[in-house]
């Protein structure tokens, strides 16, 4: 799919209405990622004003959201639009779903920065929380990227990362129990950064599913709940 | 997560939207146990059950005078099944229309080439009875073409061409057309009135329970609609949905949107070529060919 074909509609209002919604997507993409970064360094630098930052500007996200939905529901309704178009619309619609948690998420992990002290800091696996972390933004900007060039390569790449965000979170989330075996005093803090660690699994997943819909998008083939190797097939495969 | 979804997909009730309409009433656990089986033929085809070829179009190539107008169509009908054939003006969808029944044959210096099997005989050899041909494949036109003579009459025409039937099986032949195109409540208190007389919707019923009432196979209908205002169009699109339980009904239409909701396969012709033939869900959420994706979504090849 070439994206520039979107300016070639008869109608000249239609290209620009895909045009604009394919715009607002973008911008929504780069705040939510502006959001995840800033509650990342609130989680791991201990930056509270960042971490303030993060919670006062999730309904920016939100409003992204209501707006785009009613872009899309817009050209359901006046445009019917068919084929391509159709599934821009309904991956568009799914997409901002899926960031519009993933700034929750962000939201949720600048929260519980916010709770943590610099002593719980020391005594947690830090590092490998950020490395989670930024394995997780990395996927959601290849995610972002991957729609914006509407480039399933780069999709089913985005997609494989997100085992390696699986067993980095495994590996943490043991770690922290032990953690929590050995001192029983500091569940509370520990449980905070699991719960943190938890969202930033949720975020690679749904980085996955963006990447679910530019492959819907680009080859009308539904790929989600398979396998990374079923979908990479699906992806790599002729048009169906 | 990656975990292997596939295994889980076929336990899950997955059919086509339309398939559910008419199981969920009746025996709605057994029917469930079935849909399974949909699953695997994948969406779109599943659970429309075995399909039966009624026409067959071979090679079909057709000529208005010098002008080659369809250039070796090949395809394939399936009974009981309403089929759409779209694309833009000139493209060759109404010619191919008018093979089916040969009212081509009206005009001088038209011919066709190649072969169209109708139940499997080609009803192009020149030893085909032309009556009998269009009492089997009946025809609605853009424009309603009410005769001028009284309603009764204008269904009961057509029957007296090929049965003879007494005055109260002819009534009753009458009665059963006009309720098979949902006109014989608003009708049946002035039958001996004239069809000209009709609104346009209710005078394209007309037209349609005129070409039922000879009991044909096929129905071809060319733009039925698109002269109708939008609550009689829904009427004749609700008639073709009924009627398709009974009829291979081929509609020709400019109106994507109406070949979307009509219709269970779509023909996509250009340049009196065929380029896509798939079912109507394909066709209007991922079209194999460009020149079709390009015409659906409204853009310039």
């Amino acid at each position: 799919m070439d994206k520039m074909s979107f300016s070639h509609h008869i109608s000249q209002q239609y290209n620009e209405e895909l045009w604009g919604i394919l715009d607002n997507v973008m911008r929504m993409g780069g705040l939510v990622e502006q959001q995840l970064g800033d509650a990342l360094v609130a989680l791991v630098e201990g930056d509270n004003e960042r971490g303030e930052l993060v919670v006062t500007s999730d309904y920016k996200v939100n409003a992204f959201e209501v707006r785009l939905d009613e872009e899309c529901t817009h050209v359901l309704a006046r445009r019917q639009p068919a084929a391509s178009d159709l599934r821009l619309i309904i991956a568009v619609v799914k997409t901002i779903t899926d960031l519009e948690r993933i700034g929750d998420e962000a939201e949720r992990i600048a929260r519980m920065a916010l709770h943590l002290l610099e002593a719980d800091r020391r005594r947690s696996p830090m590092e490998e929380v950020a490395a989670l972390g930024e394995l997780v933004k990395k996927m959601l900007h290849g995610a972002l990227d991957a729609f914006a060039r509407m480039d399933t390569e780069q999709a089913v790449k985005v997609a494989q990362e997100d085992i390696k965000a699986d067993s980095q979170y495994e590996a943490i989330v043991r770690n922290l129990i032990q953690h929590m075996e050995d001192n029983p005093k500091s569940v509370s803090p520990i449980m905070d950064i699991l719960w943190s660690v938890r969202s930033l699994e949720r975020i690679g997943d749904r980085s996955r599913n963006i990447c679910e819909y530019v492959i819907y998008f680009v080859l009308g083939k539904d790929v989600r709940h398979t396998s990374f190797e079923q979908m990479a097939a699906e992806a790599t495969g002729d048009r169906r | 997560m990656a975990y292997d979804g596939s295994s889980a997909r076929g336990r899950i009730d997955l059919r086509p939207l339309g398939s559910y309409k008419r199981e969920q009433t009746v025996e709605d656990a057994r029917a469930r146990q079935s849909w399974t089986a949909g699953v695997e033929q994948g969406a779109g085809q599943a659970a429309k059950g075995s399909a039966v070829t009624c026409i067959e179009v071979r090679d079909l190539s057709f000529f208005y005078g010098r002008y080659q107008a369809l250039q070796a169509i090949n395809l394939e009908l399936q009974a009981r099944r309403v089929t759409a054939f779209i694309g833009p003006s000139g493209c060759g969808k109404s010619t191919l229309l008018r093979t089916f029944n040969r009212i081509y044959e009206l005009y001088p210096g038209q011919y066709a080439t190649g072969e169209i099997l109708i139940d499997g005989s080609n009803i192009l050899d020149k030893r085909q009875d032309l009556n009998l041909l269009r009492a089997r494949v009946g025809m609605v036109f853009q424009k309603p073409t009410p005769f001028p003579m009284s309603i009764y009459d204008n269904i009961a025409f057509g029957v007296k061409l090929y049965q003879r039937l007494s005055r109260y099986d002819m009534d009753e032949r009458v009665e059963w057309a006009l309720r098979k195109a949902a006109l014989w409540d608003e009708v049946k208190d002035k039958l001996k009135q004239s069809g000209t007389l009709l609104s346009g919707g209710q005078q394209q019923r007309l037209c349609l329970a005129r070409a039922v009432a000879v009991k044909p196979e096929i129905l071809l209908l060319d733009e039925p609609a698109s002269a109708l205002d939008p609550i009689s169009t829904l009427k004749i699109e609700e008639l073709i949905e009924e009627l398709k339980g009974e009829y291979t009904i081929i509609i020709v239409t400019h109106n994507m949107q109406q070949a979307a909701r009509v219709s269970d396969y779509t023909a996509f012709m250009y340049l009196g070529k065929l380029v896509e033939f798939a079912d109507t869900d394909t066709i209007f959420t991922r079209p194999r060919e460009k020149e079709t994706e390009d015409y659906i979504t409204g853009r310039y090849g």
